[in-house]
């Protein structure tokens, strides 16, 4: 049933293909809600195995080559499904006022949302592997097409490191395939790899997939692409596309090489450290807002590949529910910046936006923001709490000293988080109109002019915009109450998984 | 009808009904041929009748080539009926039938029926290269493969250009005759005998003296210039860019399929005792590790020039080598699985470039030049082929779920598994490299196509009918991409089981 949401987005993609061009964002939007529920519903279904990676749909697909169309679920998958849902969602309604190339735009969109629903469900190597390529060229289209700053470039950097970093996967996934005999990820879990071949094979299988997930040093095409991708690009970017890497990681190169990952580890746990506190420093020093989240995209994953490298539940199942709350939160962050803010005012510089008073002019979008910064800054109550407390728990078990930094690491995050919200939404207005006047485009009489009666020269937040944040919003809420109700079905899933036994 | 060691006297007391019989795809496009030159000499200057002609006879020929008895061995080897080779002879077939629609809609075209008529003689010397397994006929194929191509490149009478590129397709393609044949004459020297499957059983008797790797050398050169490898590949970017497009397709697609069927026999049958090894820390002398040479310096060469192209066709040119590369990989890695990989990729490959080419003729036909900006907002003129073309682009990137992405697979897994211990995983890194360095060039078409705005004003619209064949092949050609990248197991698993 689950497979549906691959399926039923796919269909939305064509349909909205063949159809005229005012019917785009309703199929899009149906497409994407469909897939929800049926999510929702294997979600609260008792009857579903989720502590193992169960099948669900079994095809011989290329018999010659030993390729099968093989779909399975576990807590793991079903997790980062719900947020690929809830993120896709959410982007369609943040984009309901695009309206040239809207065919194409849906069309590229509801690609990347049904190819990664494809990786999260894939049990057969092949197939996950072309689910996961099948992302790169939508994503392009998107930015390169639809999107803002610099586009352009953003896009091809964008691009060219997710096709570098299917280059290594492509190797490492020939070396399993090769060595292990089939494609099936349960049959290679089991298998016992050589121990040179899980040397070299792993460092390029987890690298590979952790450029997607934005590790450091290979992380730079994350904040200029988010910059330059339009709202629905960036939110699909954070909230899912990262995610890819990671749960790919976890789900092929951990999982098929435990020992090369014993072997790694370490490194790559010093990288996740290093991303952590550079990227949270880096977006304290930037001027555009999408680039203050951008970097604090990175930082937040940096969590998720220090959790994943822990090795044991703690720290793993964290990083799974990292995935998930850094999803809602991302995109939450970003739909406030690209189409709250940008949309509007033209502008992300936070310096002009001191001087526009922007909490009067939107309050909604004033409150959204202040609900993810919270969020995302890991206060209690909201779901980057839970995630971040359980992966620094895993975090204390594997390598204590590793918390100290990142501890350093947090307080960098509340203090950008902290000056974006401050300066975009909670200026006075006066005391920075004198900086803002080098603000290109803004002459000092209109900021005055937009600060005095800015309700009158911004258009209000639209129901669309508000359903949307509603729902990401009480996702973040919910999880951050009863983060139970997700760990529950990650641990299970995670126990099973061989690098821990 | 059996193998014949030893170069006694052929048994010439051949029917020659069955001779006929066996021969009959050739002999079908032969008539043909004839018929549509007979056709453009009446005066009819209507480039749809002699077209028609030629598409009834092409797949009368598929037709009866699909009756061929299942093997058959004709004076030791000439002519050759098996899975493997009538297989071919229908790729190369369908091919020719892709090509004619192309040659159709072409408007500078001024003397259609000779044009088709270079076409189908071209096809006949595909089939006979294709369903050859001895030296000699093998390089009769190739003289009449080359013959027909050289006037099909310098088909154009008004564009100097197209001169340009039959002269130097003729002088570089004929000095690469005389190597191989000078390769050939070595080889026979040595063997005393010019059939494949002989020469690789005298090969493995005794040791193989140095005359005979000079032999296997020469002959690597001309089929090295035939597909278009680095360092041989110098004249590809003037043919690709100069010849009409029609002929430009055909040499990219139907003379490399042959030629590298026709090189995996030679390499993999006749010389199969001297293969040596391409492993990186076991390198020994043979013919494998100057393919895996070959290989790599047409890839990292080609994909790295291609970069700096600002014409699509030298673009497709140069890919051309760097495909050229990839294909190799499967010959140096060897055996059934590897010469399948290779057979897969050639097919795929020559499909998707006959595809881009019919789009590179839209372009060309409505606004005059096929530079990339002329490809500048095609995505509104011409949603379809715009759609089309990115088809053909990512399939040559090698992304799912296109033909592409799966050859690449097979191919580069092929390589992998072979020359035990990895060995060869120094020339998938150099593959695998060069097609992350590929996409970047890919994506500049398609971001012409897509994003950029319309520059250039389209100049005239081509009429009705002529528009709806070039369509309707493209259609063709990019459904047969998309469904040999979903499903490749129909194609993947005819060619794995026709490979002896």
């Amino acid at each position: 049933m689950i497979a549906w949401t691959i399926y039923l987005t796919f269909a939305g993609a064509v349909i909205v293909l063949l159809l005229p061009r005012a019917f785009a964002r309703w199929i899009a939007l149906l497409a994407a809600t469909a897939g929800f529920v049926v999510t929702l519903v294997t979600f609260f279904r008792p009857d579903v195995d989720l502590g193992h990676f169960t099948t669900v749909v079994r095809v011989p697909w290329i018999p010659a080559l030993g390729m099968n169309y093989h779909l399975a679920l576990d807590g793991i998958s079903l997790t980062l499904i719900l947020v690929t849902g809830l993120a896709a969602i959410s982007a369609i309604l943040f984009s309901w006022d695009v309206s040239e190339r809207a065919k194409e735009f849906f069309f590229w969109l509801l690609l990347v949302v049904g190819g990664s629903y494809g990786v999260f469900l894939s049990a057969d190597l092949f197939l996950l592997f072309l689910f996961y390529e099948l992302v790169i060229v939508p994503k392009y289209f998107l930015i390169a097409i639809f999107g803002s700053t610099n586009k352009e470039y953003g896009a091809m950097k964008l691009t060219l490191y997710s096709f570098f970093g299917g280059a290594l996967v492509f190797l490492g996934v020939i070396a399993a395939y090769v060595a292990g005999g089939s494609f099936d990820i349960n049959q290679l879990s089991q298998f016992q790899f050589p121990s040179q071949l899980q040397w070299w094979a792993f460092p390029v299988l987890f690298l590979g997939f952790a450029v997607l997930a934005g590790i450091w040093p290979l992380h730079t095409w994350a904040p200029t692409g988010h910059v330059a991708a339009p709202t629905a690009g960036s939110m699909l970017l954070a909230g899912i596309v990262m995610k890819l890497g990671a749960y790919a990681a976890l789900r092929v190169a951990m999982n098929l090489f435990p020992e090369g990952f014993r072997m790694w580890r370490t490194t790559f746990a010093v990288l996740a450290v290093i991303g952590i506190v550079y990227a949270a420093a880096v977006a304290l020093r930037q001027r555009d807002l999408k680039f203050v989240i951008g970097y604090s995209s990175v930082s937040h994953m940096g969590f998720v590949l220090l959790g994943l490298t822990t090795a044991n539940v703690f720290g793993v199942s964290g990083a799974v529910l990292q995935m998930f709350s850094h999803g809602v939160i991302g995109a939450l962050l970003f739909a406030v910046a690209g189409t709250m803010i940008y949309r509007r005012t033209h502008t992300r510089d936070l310096d002009a936006l001191a001087a526009m008073n922007l909490r009067r002019a939107l309050p909604f979008a004033a409150f959204t923001f202040v609900v993810a910064s919270a969020a995302s800054m890991g206060i209690p109550g909201f779901s980057g709490f839970a995630a971040e407390i359980t992966i620094l728990i895993g975090v204390w078990k594997a390598y204590p000293a590793a918390v100290w930094v990142v501890g350093a690491g947090m307080v960098l995050v509340a203090a950008f988080t902290l000056r974006a919200l401050k300066r975009s939404f909670f200026d006075d207005g006066l005391g920075s109109a004198a900086l803002s006047a080098a603000a290109p485009g803004l002459s000092a009489g209109k900021i005055s002019e937009s600060s005095r009666d800015g309700r009158a020269a911004l258009a209000p937040i639209t129901v669309p915009e508000k359903v949307g944040a509603a729902l990401l919003m009480f996702a973040t809420v919910a999880v951050g109450f009863y983060p139970k109700i997700l760990l529950d079905r990650i641990q299970p899933a995670v126990e099973a998984m061989r690098f821990l036994r | 009808m059996s193998v014949r060691p030893g170069p006694q006297p052929l048994n010439l007391f051949v029917s020659y009904l069955d001779l006929l019989k066996l021969a009959s795809p050739e002999a079908i496009i032969v008539l043909i041929a004839l018929a549509v030159l007979t056709i453009g000499l009446t005066g009819d200057r209507s480039r749809t009748f002699p077209g028609i002609v030629a598409v009834v006879g092409i797949v009368i020929a598929i037709w009866t080539t699909m009756r061929l008895p299942q093997h058959a061995n004709l004076f030791g080897g000439m002519l050759v009926i098996s899975p493997l080779n009538s297989l071919f002879k229908i790729v190369c077939l369908a091919l020719a039938l892709a090509t004619v629609p192309l040659a159709v809609s072409e408007k500078s075209m001024r003397n259609p029926g000779e044009y088709l008529a270079m076409l189908l003689l071209g096809t006949v010397g595909l089939l006979l290269l294709v369903g050859s397994e001895e030296l000699l006929m093998i390089f009769i194929g190739l003289e009449v493969l080359g013959l027909s191509l050289y006037v099909m490149a310098a088909f154009d009478k008004t564009d100097a250009r197209s001169a340009e590129a039959g002269l130097k397709y003729f002088l570089f393609g004929s000095t690469a005759s005389a190597f191989t044949l000078f390769g050939i004459s070595l080889v026979y020297g040595i063997s005393g005998t010019t059939a494949l499957n002989v020469i690789g059983l005298k090969l493995a008797m005794g040791s193989i003296p140095p005359l005979f790797a000079v032999g296997i050398v020469m002959t690597l050169i001309g089929f090295a210039f035939k597909i278009a490898a680095a360092p041989f590949h110098l004249w590809a970017p003037d043919v690709y860019q100069g010849a009409p497009i029609p002929s430009a397709a055909f040499i990219a697609s139907g003379s490399k399929v042959a030629a590298f069927v026709v090189l995996g026999k030679i390499v993999l049958v006749g010389f199969a005792p001297a293969h040596g090894n391409a492993a990186w820390h076991s390198m020994l002398p043979g013919w494998s590790p100057i393919l895996a040479a070959l290989a790599a310096l047409s890839i990292l060469l080609g994909n790295f020039v291609a970069l700096a192209q600002t014409n699509v066709r030298r673009l497709l040119a140069y890919s051309a080598v760097a495909h050229a590369g990839y294909t190799l990989l499967g010959l140096v890695a060897g055996g059934r699985e590897g010469f399948s990989a290779t057979l897969f990729y050639t097919t795929i490959y020559a499909l998707t470039l006959i595809g881009a080419f019919a789009v590179v003729g839209i372009v060309k036909r409505e606004t005059g030049g096929d530079d990339f900006q002329n490809f500048a907002g095609l995505a509104s003129r011409s949603p379809f082929s715009a759609a089309c073309m990115s088809v053909f682009m990512l399939s040559l990137a090698g992304l799912p779920p296109l033909a592409g992405f799966f050859g690449k697979f097979y191919l580069f897994s092929a390589a992998f598994r072979a020359g035990g211990n990895h060995g060869l995983l120094w020339l998938v890194v150099v593959a695998l490299f060069g097609s992350f360095v590929s996409l970047y060039y890919y994506l500049n078409v398609l971001k012409a196509i897509f994003v950029d705005k319309n520059a250039s004003e389209t100049r005239h619209s081509s009429p009705g009918t002529h528009r709806f064949v070039a369509n309707a092949t493209i259609a063709v050609l990019a459904a047969s991409v998309v469904l040999l990248g979903v499903l490749p197991d129909a194609l993947a698993e005819a060619i794995a089981k026709s490979v002896p």
